[in-house]
C-alpha cells in the first residue's frame, strides 16, 4: 500500500515537475517584451495593434515548441535588443552588465584601503 | 591618497556627464536600422486575390524588389502612393505590395482611385507575416536585392529623397 502511494506521489511529481519544465508562459513574455508604439508600455500592457500582433506570433511561436529564450531571440532578431526588456548579453551591451561589477570592485578597494590607512 | 580621491571623483564626474550627454543626444526614435544588410526571412504570403502564394522564389526574378506594407485607412499611405507609381516605371524594380489588416474592398476601391504600382500583391489579414520583416507601423518598405539582402528599410512614408536614395541603388 505504503509502496503503491510512493509510486502514484512520484508519478504525480514528476510529470507535475516535466509539465512545469516545458510549458511556456505567454503572459510571461508578453510582459518581457517591449511595445514600439507605446510610451513605456509592455506587450501584456498595451492594446495596441501591434502589441496584438505580436501576441499573436508570441502563441505561434509557443504553438511551434519554441523556448522562451527562443522566442526572445527570434523577436531581437526582428526588432532589435530594444524590444526585450532585459537584454542578453553581447558586445555592444558589456560594459552595462560589466560596469557593476567593476564599480564594486574599485569601490570594495577604495573603501579597504582608506579603512587600513586610518587604522 | 587625497590625489587619488581626487582623480577618481573626477573620474566619476566626467563619466556620469558623458553618459548624460550621449542620452540626450542620440536619436529616440526608434528603427530597424539593425536589419540592414541582413538576409530576408523565408516567408509564404498569400496573394490578395487568394489565387496563390509568394515566397522569396518570386523575388529572385528581379534585380531589386521593394517591399510595401500599406492599407487603405493608413493616411501616409496615399502620401507615399505617387512616389509607388513613379518607381513602378522601373525595370529592374519589382514592387511586392502586402496589404496590411485591411478589408479587401476598401483596398481594392484605394488601387483603382489612385492607381496599381505593384506587381506583385499580397495580403496579411492579421498582421503575423509582418512580424517577420520588422514591420511595427505602417507604411514601412524595405529594399532587397536578388541575394535577398536588405539593402535598405523605410519606415514611414517615402519621401522624395527616399525615391532619389532607391533610384540611385537601383541604376
Amino acid at each position: 500500500m505504503k509502496l503503491n502511494l510512493f509510486l502514484l506521489l512520484f508519478i504525480f511529481f514528476s510529470k507535475f515537475s516535466f509539465a512545469a519544465e516545458k510549458s511556456v508562459d505567454p503572459n510571461l513574455i508578453h510582459k518581457n517584451l517591449r511595445c514600439l508604439v507605446c510610451q513605456g508600455q509592455s506587450i501584456s500592457d498595451s492594446n495596441s495593434d501591434f502589441a496584438q500582433t505580436i501576441k499573436l506570433v508570441v502563441k505561434d511561436l509557443i504553438d511551434e515548441g519554441k523556448t522562451e529564450d527562443e522566442i526572445y531571440e527570434f523577436m531581437s532578431d526582428k526588432y532589435g535588443d530594444w524590444i526585450v526588456f532585459k537584454p542578453q548579453f553581447n558586445a555592444q551591451n558589456s560594459l552595462l552588465w560589466i560596469l557593476p561589477y567593476i564599480a564594486l570592485i574599485f569601490g570594495g578597494f577604495f573603501i579597504f584601503s582608506f579603512l587600513k590607512k586610518r587604522q | 591618497m587625497q590625489k587619488i580621491i581626487k582623480i577618481i571623483i573626477l573620474f566619476i564626474f566626467l563619466f556620469v556627464i558623458g553618459i548624460f550627454y550621449i542620452s540626450l543626444t542620440r536619436d529616440t526614435n526608434y528603427n530597424t536600422s539593425s536589419l540592414i544588410n541582413k538576409e530576408t526571412p523565408e516567408f509564404k504570403i498569400i496573394s490578395f486575390d487568394d489565387s496563390n502564394f509568394f515566397t522569396r522564389d518570386d523575388i529572385k526574378k528581379y534585380d531589386y524588389t521593394l517591399i510595401n506594407f500599406w492599407a487603405s485607412w493608413c493616411a501616409p499611405c496615399r502620401i507615399e502612393h505617387p512616389i509607388l507609381m513613379k518607381l513602378s516605371q522601373k525595370k529592374n524594380l519589382m514592387l511586392l505590395g502586402i496589404n496590411f489588416k485591411d478589408k479587401e474592398l476598401q483596398a481594392k476601391t484605394f488601387l483603382s482611385e489612385l492607381g496599381n504600382p505593384y506587381d506583385l500583391l499580397a495580403k496579411d489579414k492579421n498582421g503575423k507575416n509582418s512580424v517577420k520583416f520588422g514591420i511595427y507601423g505602417i507604411p514601412e518598405s524595405i529594399l532587397i536585392n536578388k541575394e535577398f539582402i536588405i539593402i535598405k528599410k523605410f519606415v514611414g512614408p517615402l519621401s522624395a529623397d527616399d525615391y532619389n536614395n532607391i533610384i540611385k541603388i537601383i541604376e
